[in-house]
């Protein structure tokens, strides 16, 4: 599917450079189009849109909401769009924090309740927007300025979460495919009901990676398994893109570690964990694949 | 229509008569029966609303505010717990401008012992989110009164929020008649706010990080539309009267013309200091009796000056006092007679009230029942 030339993230935002989640947003905002209306609690995204007066970075309205209530809000929105009978896109564009940890009440509400609307989550591993600190979504291993010796938990499995919900469909995603991100946006928003989308975003300041190494970072992750590119549709699992190559042949989760700042101090214990970790998961989804979990 | 049912059945046919677009619902006791009989008229169909079960409070009013932000007639119903989890949420409403109307039913907060009984602590903490705050004392007033609270809020001098509040079994479990209206022009089913999400023209943002001078100005427009509001309700109320024969006013005196002593409380204590005046008369105390209806805006009642007080409040600020009664005397020029009553439930007669007049000190506090003093 062809990407269109329309831009709705304008060329002035606040992000840092390199922004992955700035990066997401683009290509999602170009896949719902105009009539949309982004529904954006506390994360970076609603700081790097801009301050009052009310213009944002985005050509499109903008709400933003208490940090625990997005996909509530979202609820309430697209109850009263489709009450007039206007088809308006309703998207929750939120960080990690916001869904995995404090609004995960509210987005597991709105999926049970066959909301329609499409809630994506950017995930840059940590309360990023404060300057770094742990989530549940942050991995092993991982320093943040909470866990200053590194993460001694895993990271939540947001996406089993979701499934259990068994929305009309479900992906994932990553900052450094454009394409594919754009495709399964424009999937979503064509079928009715709750869609969820959980997209990876390498952050350079807070992995501790050059800022010019985004695309880099998000490419390590796929081909280390660490995050494989899927959608679920109708129950049906499907492998997309670079992690099909991925489900077969990995590179070393090592490979990808090594290169974060914020893993400096994992140590060789769990870097196995993490290894046995994606070994695992690959080989859950390949049996979801081949139709025999 | 001539019918008869609770407080709570008042209120939802209010709500029916009013025709919300979006309602969302959470249960909780006393007020669970609102939400219910709400989804009775949605499922008979005799409320076009769209009915959202939400899984909290706190995503109640997120979701009243998801719709009302795209310029649809909301409505959610609380209590007590209920109503201090969606504290955030409270204040974005006023803070977004939302004429989101609620009603809540009043109730004690716990532990420290679960208590359910009526109890004005729930919603006289959120006294500070920019809603008004509406205390009625029957059913026929729970009626009427959530049924101008849309006219009210949605006044674009207004747009701010309006919370009906009921005392829990006290009202909202109490059967009486009442009368139904056909509101009509007082309601459409859609009063767009004119900064109600607007897709083409030209988008812009809801919620945007706001500097500190343009945060200040915000403020100070939240506290005009407040003090707007009074005018609005006074006109509200009249053409209320003027339409369907029921009076209201910002407060409801009782004998107060030449009283030496007036009682004042909120809720339903505020009739039962009625018959309370009465029996002081007949023993020769000129009582008289202020039944004050709106809390915020905090509307002070008539020339209390050269009169003895007696505040019944049915609420406590720990470490300060009855919140009603420190509120009055910050107000006015009185040193009211501070009584704490009916907290939890606690009943409270108008044989109580009356002695509450004959022990009255002016300028102190006092426990009602089972304290030492």
């Amino acid at each position: 599917m062809a990407i269109p030339d329309e831009e709705f993230l304008l060329k002035t935002t606040s992000a840092c450079a390199g922004c992955p989640s700035s990066l997401i947003l683009r290509y999602v905002t170009k896949a719902a189009g105009a009539d949309t209306v982004l529904v954006i609690p506390a994360c970076c995204t609603s700081v790097i849109q801009g301050v009052y007066p009310p213009t944002t970075a985005m050509n499109l309205p903008v709400y933003n909401v208490a940090f625990a209530s997005a996909a509530a809000v979202a609820s309430g929105m697209s109850e009263a769009f489709r009450a007039e009978g206007r088809k308006t896109n309703v998207i929750c564009y939120a960080g990690d924090g916001g869904t995995i940890d404090i609004g995960i009440q509210a987005l597991s509400g709105a999926l049970e309740r066959g909301t329609d609307f499409l809630y994506i989550c950017y995930d840059n591993e940590a309360y990023s927007n404060t300057g770094m600190q742990r989530s549940g979504a942050t991995p092993l291993g991982a320093m943040t300025t909470t866990t200053p010796g590194g993460k001694k938990d895993h990271k939540k499995d947001l996406d089993a979460i979701v499934a259990a919900h068994n929305p009309v469909y479900q992906a994932t995603a990553c900052a450094a495919y454009p394409q594919d991100l754009y495709n399964k946006v424009e999937k979503a928003l064509s079928i009715p009901g709750p869609k969820f989308m959980h997209v990876l975003a390498p952050c350079p300041p807070g992995w501790r990676f050059p800022s010019e190494k985004t695309v880099e970072m998000g490419k390590l992750a796929v081909k280390a398994g660490l995050w494989v590119l899927y959608e679920r549709e109708n129950g049906k699992l499907t492998i997309t893109g670079a992690s099909k190559a991925a489900m077969k042949k990995r590179i070393p989760v090592e490979d990808y570690l090594s290169v974060q700042g914020r893993f400096r101090k994992i140590t060789p214990e769990e870097t196995t964990e993490v290894q046995k970790t994606v070994d695992d998961m690959i080989a859950r989804l390949q049996r979801e694949v081949d139709g025999i979990c | 229509m001539l019918t008869f049912g609770t407080g709570n059945k008042a209120v939802a046919m209010a709500v029916r008569d009013a025709k919300p677009v979006v309602v969302a619902a959470y249960p909780i006791t006393p007020q669970t029966e609102i939400v219910e009989e709400i989804a009775n008229f949605v499922t008979d169909g005799s409320l076009a609303a769209r009915y959202i079960p939400v899984e909290s409070e706190h995503s109640s009013m997120a979701a009243c505010i998801g719709a009302a932000a795209t310029g649809v007639r909301t409505f959610t119903a609380t209590s007590s717990h209920g109503l201090v989890y969606m504290c955030e949420m409270l204040h974005m409403t006023a803070g977004a401008r939302l004429p989101i109307v609620m009603a809540n039913a009043n109730r004690a907060i716990g532990p420290g012992g679960w208590n359910i009984g009526a109890e004005h602590s729930d919603s006289i903490s959120m006294r500070d989110t920019g809603w008004l705050q509406v205390y009625v004392s029957t059913v026929q007033e729970a009626y009427d009164a959530t049924i101008m609270a849309f006219r009210i809020a949605e006044h674009t001098n207004v747009l701010l929020p309006v919370m009906i509040n009921l005392d829990g079994f006290l009202l909202t479990h109490i059967t009486q008649t009442f009368e139904t209206v056909e509101p009509g022009g007082t309601s459409s089913r859609r009063r767009q706010p004119p900064h109600a999400i607007d897709i083409n023209n030209p988008p812009g943002g809801y919620g945007t990080l706001t500097p500190g001078d343009t945060h200040f100005k915000f403020r100070y427009d939240i506290e005009r539309g407040m003090q707007a509001s009074i005018p609005i309700i006074e006109e509200t109320e009249a053409e209320f009267a003027r339409r369907f024969g029921r009076e209201y006013h910002l407060y409801e005196e009782y004998r107060t013309e030449d009283a030496d002593v007036v009682i004042i409380a909120m809720g339903t204590l505020g009739k039962e200091m009625e018959v309370a005046v009465d029996i002081l008369r007949n023993e020769g105390i000129a009582a008289g009796a202020v039944r004050m209806r709106w809390f915020r805006p905090f509307i002070t009642p008539p020339d209390l000056d050269g009169k003895d007080v007696v505040v019944i409040d049915r609420d406590y600020s720990f470490g300060y006092g009855g919140v009603v009664a420190l509120e009055l005397q910050a107000k006015c020029n009185c040193n009211p007679f501070s009584v704490i009553a009916g907290l939890g439930g606690q009943e409270v007669t108008f044989d109580d009230i009356a002695e509450f007049v004959r022990i009255r000190k002016p300028g102190t506090e006092h426990w009602f029942g089972g304290v030492d003093d």
